[in-house]
């Protein structure tokens, strides 16, 4: 099979990504502190932050999702990578990105949309933002909604602990949950 | 049986992208073979979105990169005129070429000469753009051929 140059292959991306043909541009970060992060974004703004990424059901997943036209375009993602990387230095706490929920469910924006006001630092329970979007019954049904966050990190879901003040669960594992929390400070 | 599904384009781009290069050098000589790789594929993905199945992407993807050959050598030479004649393996005709001479045959036939002689493409990946198998290809390829010499025989 013949071999593809870089510079041919790497072209054609970046002409791809600037010519607007994308449903969904997309990079896989290798080296961040909490391990590879796939990023995604389309023309409304950020749609996918994904720990521990296989690429191929990614890659489906997004297709599903936003369109099939989903290209690995690196220059595409400079912003977002820009940005991820000032946080995981302790030099921004908070992100200045458009998203897009488009394919998330009603209830759950609504609940995201409130977990999007938790500071920096700060922590809150499933319980209080149950009540907050004026469900106090539904604390279980906003761990669902934490799980699936599509937009973690960004969507700061890692700030949502149980009553009793202990971590809970992680979508991305509780390892993860605690070294962000850390570099927060709300963890000593 | 369901068709299958069209993969996200960066998954069909590395499955193709070696085999669209290659058939792009043999074609079109290694220099311009990197302009059309671009030129193939950006027309490729402006059309992906409107493919309603993944059926037969390997065909498609190198129809389209012979025709990225054939427009860029429209532009360099317009007006040539080229002798053609479509006799045997070893002779490749551009379609641009061959096309006009296929117009009497029987619909598969050209299909399978264009495909073969135009696009150079195995009788594999014929025989799923008609919807056949290989050997019917390669049958209503060569069926096609002789048609063609009897026709300029008469002539």
């Amino acid at each position: 099979m013949t071999a593809v140059p870089t510079v041919l292959d790497e072209r054609f991306r970046a002409a791809a990504a600037a010519e607007g043909l994308l449903d969904v541009a997309y990079d896989v970060l290798d080296d961040t502190p909490v391990g590879p992060l796939l990023v995604g974004v389309s023309d409304q703004g950020l749609c996918r932050v994904g720990f521990d990424p296989e690429p191929e059901a990614e890659l489906e997943r997004l297709a599903r999702d936003f369109g099939p036209r989903v290209l690995r375009t690196p220059a595409a993602l400079d912003r977002v990578r820009r940005e991820l990387d000032e946080y995981f230095a302790g030099r921004r706490q908070a992100f200045d990105l458009d998203l897009d929920l488009r394919a998330t469910p009603e209830f759950h924006r609504r609940v995201l949309a409130e977990l999007n006001r938790v500071e920096y630092g700060r922590t809150t329970t499933y319980g209080t933002l149950a009540a907050q979007v004026g469900a106090p019954r539904a604390a279980r049904a906003v761990g669902t909604v934490m799980n699936r966050n599509p937009l973690p990190i960004i969507l700061p879901c890692h700030r949502v602990v149980g009553a009793n003040g202990s971590l809970t669960g992680y979508g991305g594992g509780l390892d993860r949950k605690e070294w962000l929390l850390r570099l927060e400070g709300a963890l000593l | 049986m369901a068709r299958a599904s069209l993969p996200p384009f960066e998954l069909f781009y590395e499955s193709h992208r070696g085999e669209v290069l290659a058939f792009l050098r043999r074609r079109a000589g290694r220099e311009r073979a990197d302009d059309l790789f671009q030129e193939t594929f950006l027309r490729a993905l402006r059309a992906y979105g409107r493919l309603e199945h993944g059926e037969h992407l390997r065909a498609w993807v190198l129809t389209i990169a012979g025709n990225a050959v054939i427009d860029a050598a429209r532009r360099e030479r317009p007006t040539a005129e080229l002798a053609v004649e479509p006799s045997g393996e070893d002779e490749r005709p551009a379609v641009e070429e061959l096309a006009p001479l296929t117009d009497d045959l029987p619909p598969k036939e050209r299909a399978a000469v264009v495909l073969r002689y135009g696009y150079d493409l195995d009788y594999d990946t014929i025989g799923a753009a008609l919807g056949s198998n290989e050997q019917a290809a390669r049958q209503a390829a060569s069926a096609g051929v002789r048609r063609l010499r009897k026709q300029k025989e008469q002539r």
